[in-house]
C-alpha cells in the first residue's frame, strides 16, 4: 500500500537539479512525480521514479545525498471539491499531513496526490476504511 | 617504554643544569655567527655571557617569523653552508616560505626526536609505519621516516595523495602506525567507507597525527572511524619538525616537549610578558641543541599552555596542552576572539555532523559575519525541510551558547568543501581589513 520515494539533497544553485534530471535520465529511469520544496539555502526534490533502487545508487554514486521514504497515493475524484472530502477525513482522524503533492498524470478519471503523513499505516487504514483508493506502489511506477 | 630513558626521565634539576649548558653554548654560537642576532642582542643590551641561569632566558630578544622572512633564505644560518645536508621550508602561503637548515647532526637530533616521539605514541621495533605526510621541502615526510628508521620500525613511504593506493597498501601491508594529519585520516576513512573496507579490518593500531590544530571530539571520531589510538604530535619547520612534542599514550593528556633540547616559554602574545604554569598563551621555544639554525625566544603563533606536574608514563619533561589554534588563525569576530577548532569541537559533538566543515567570515554594513557551511550526508538528511532547519537552528544556537557569537549555519551537499591530503582550509575570510 505504500509508494516508495526518493529525497535529494540540493544545494541552491545553479545547474543542480539538471544535473540530478540528467543522471537519471542516462540511466534510464523515468520521473513518474515530483515536487520541489525549497529554502533560501537548500532545496529537497523528492521523486517518485520507475527504479527506486537503481536512480537512488546513480545518484549516489554521483555524491548526492539520497534517502528512501515511504508515501501514499491516494486516488482522488477529478472534480470539484475532491481534493477537500479527503483532507477532511484526514482531519476528522488527526492525521497530519507533513506534505503532499499531485501526481503528474490522471488514474483513469480520478487524479492522484502523493502524501507524506507522521503516521503512515494509521493514515492507509483510515484512508480505505473511507473507501478512497489507495494505490499499490507497482501500479504507480509502471503507469 | 622510552627510546632514551637517561634523557627522558632526567630529574628536574639535572635537565635545567642540561638546559642551561645548552643555552650559554647557543648563545655564544648564534652570537658569533648570525649578524642578526649580533645586532639584536645589542639592541637589547645583552652579551652572551650575561646568561648565567634559566631565568635570565626572559632578557633575551624573541625571534619572528618576520625575522625568518627578512633573513631569506639562508641569513639565519649559524652554519657554512658546506655542512648544512639538508633544506626545509614552511609552506610560505603568505609570501615568502621561512627557510631552515640541518646539519647532519642536526638531522641525527631531529631522527632521535622523532623515534623517541613513536614510543611515547606507542609504537615500537617492528612496527610498519604507514607515512602519509607530504615528502618535500614540507618536514612532517622525511622527519617522521628518519625517526622510524631509527626506531627500527618499517617505514612505508607513501607521502601524501592518491588515497585510494594508500587504503590498499595498509591492507595488503599490513601497516600498524599511521602518520598523517588528522584531517586527511578522516579523509580517508571516508574514502575506505566509499571503497568497501572497513578499518576494523586492518591491523592499524596507532595514529599519530599533527601539522594542523584539532580537538578532542576530533580524536574521538577518528579513534571510531580508523579503530586506533590517536596521538597529537606537535612541530613545526622553524624548530625542527614534526617530533618537538608529543602525547604518551599512557596519559593523551598533554604534549611533552622534549626539554634536553627545547626551552618552552608562554608569553601573552599582546605583551611578550612570561605566564605562569597553566595560563594560556603564545608559546615560545628557544632551540638548545641546534646547529644549522639555531633560534632564541622563537615566537610560534601556537596558543598553549605548559605544566610541570609529573606524568603517570615516567617522563620527567614539561607538557603543553593540546594547541587550541594559532594566534595568527585566531580569528576576531565582533569583538571575540575564536578559533577554528572550537567550533569543530561543537560541530562534532552534534550526532551525524561530519568533521569536515568551512567557516566563511565577512563583514557586512560594518559587522561581522560568521557563517558556517556543514555537510549533510545520510544520516542527517530528511526528507523534510523542518528537520533540517532545526538541525541549522540547532548548529546555530550551540556555537552561540559555547562561543557567544551569533552565526549562519548553512546545509551543503556533501564532499563540495574542498578536502586536503595536507593541512585542511578551515577559514576562507573575506574582510578587507
Amino acid at each position: 500500500m505504500k509508494v516508495e520515494q526518493i529525497s535529494i539533497f540540493i544545494e541552491n544553485k545553479s545547474g543542480r537539479l539538471a544535473e540530478i534530471t540528467r543522471i537519471l535520465g542516462d540511466a534510464g529511469i523515468n520521473i513518474r512525480a515530483l515536487s520541489l520544496a525549497d529554502t533560501s539555502d537548500f532545496g529537497i526534490l523528492r521523486l517518485i521514479v520507475n527504479d527506486v533502487e537503481t536512480a537512488k545508487r546513480v545518484l549516489k554514486e554521483r555524491g548526492f545525498t539520497v534517502n528512501k521514504t515511504e508515501v501514499v497515493a491516494v486516488e482522488v475524484p477529478d472534480r470539484p471539491g475532491g481534493l477537500s472530502t479527503i483532507l477532511q477525513t484526514l482531519d476528522t482522524e488527526q492525521i497530519n499531513v507533513e506534505y503532499m503533492y499531485a501526481f503528474v498524470e490522471r488514474c483513469g478519471g480520478n487524479a492522484v496526490i502523493i502524501f507524506r503523513f507522521d503516521e503512515t499505516d494509521k493514515a492507509i487504514t483510515v484512508l480505505r476504511n473511507s473507501n478512497f483508493v489507495v494505490l499499490e506502489g507497482e501500479r504507480l511506477y509502471s503507469i | 617504554m622510552f627510546f632514551n630513558e637517561e634523557y627522558e626521565t632526567l630529574p628536574r634539576s639535572a635537565l635545567e643544569a642540561v638546559q642551561l649548558k645548552r643555552l650559554q653554548s647557543v648563545m655564544e654560537r648564534v652570537h658569533a655567527n648570525v649578524p642578526f642576532y649580533q645586532a639584536s642582542f645589542e639592541k637589547a643590551g645583552v652579551k652572551p655571557g650575561d646568561v648565567k641561569s634559566l631565568e635570565d632566558l626572559q632578557a633575551l630578544p624573541f625571534t619572528t617569523k618576520q625575522d625568518m622572512r627578512d633573513s631569506y633564505p639562508y641569513g639565519l644560518f649559524a652554519a657554512p653552508m658546506e655542512e648544512i645536508v639538508r633544506i626545509h621550508a614552511s609552506s610560505g602561503t603568505t609570501g615568502k616560505p621561512t627557510v631552515v637548515g640541518y646539519t647532519a647532526k642536526d638531522i641525527r637530533t631531529w631522527a632521535e626526536l622523532m623515534a623517541r616521539s613513536f614510543v611515547s605514541a606507542g609504537a615500537h621495533k617492528g612496527d610498519i609505519i604507514h607515512n602519509a605526510y607530504g615528502y618535500g621541502l614540507f618536514t612532517g615526510g622525511l622527519g617522521a621516516h628518519y625517526g622510524a628508521e631509527l626506531l627500527g620500525a618499517s617505514v612505508i613511504p607513501m607521502s601524501g595523495g592518491n588515497t585510494k593506493k594508500q587504503i590498499m597498501i595498509m591492507q595488503d601491508f599490513g601497516s600498524t602506525v599511521l602518520t598523517c594529519t588528522p584531517s586527511y585520516s578522516l579523509f580517508m576513512a571516508e574514502a575506505a567507507h566509499e571503497e568497501g573496507v572497513d578499518f576494523r579490518d586492518l591491523k592499524l593500531r596507532v595514529g599519530i597525527f599533527g601539522a594542523e590544530p584539532w580537538s578532542e571530539s576530533m580524536r574521538g571520531e577518528i579513534e571510531d572511524k580508523l579503530n586506533l589510538a590517536a596521538i597529537d604530535i606537535y612541530g613545526l619547520s622553524e624548530i625542527m619538525g614534526p617530533g618537538v612534542a608529543i602525547e604518551c599514550i599512557q596519559a593523551k593528556n598533554g604534549l611533552h616537549i622534549w626539554e634536553d633540547h627545547f626551552i618552552p616559554e608562554i608569553i601573552d602574545p599582546d605583551t611578550g610578558q612570561r605566564l605562569g604554569e597553566g595560563e594560556r598563551g603564545e608559546l615560545v621555544i628557544t632551540t638548545i641543541t641546534k646547529q644549522g639554525i639555531p633560534l632564541i625566544r622563537y615566537r610560534t603563533r601556537d596558543i598553549t599552555s605548559i605544566t610541570y606536574e609529573p606524568c603517570v608514563c615516567g617522563r620527567t619533561h614539561a607538557r603543553i596542552t593540546r594547541m587550541s589554534g594559532r594566534s595568527d588563525d585566531m580569528l576576531i569576530i565582533r569583538g571575540v576572539n575564536v578559533f577554528p577548532s572550537q567550533i569543530e569541537s561543537i560541530l562534532v559533538g552534534i550526532e551525524g555532523v561530519e568533521p569536515h566543515y568551512l567557516l566563511i567570515v565577512d563583514r557586512r554594513d560594518n559587522l561581522d559575519t560568521l557563517e558556517v557551511q556543514v555537510e549533510v550526508d545520510e544520516r542527517l538528511f530528511s526528507d523534510e525541510i523542518k528537520v533540517l532547519q532545526k538541525l541549522s537552528r540547532r548548529i546555530e544556537k550551540e556555537i552561540k551558547d559555547m562561543l557567544g557569537i551569533t552565526c549562519t549555519a548553512k546545509l551543503v551537499e556533501p564532499k563540495t568543501i574542498q578536502r586536503s591530503e595536507g593541512k585542511a582550509k578551515r577559514v576562507i575570510d573575506n574582510r578587507k581589513l
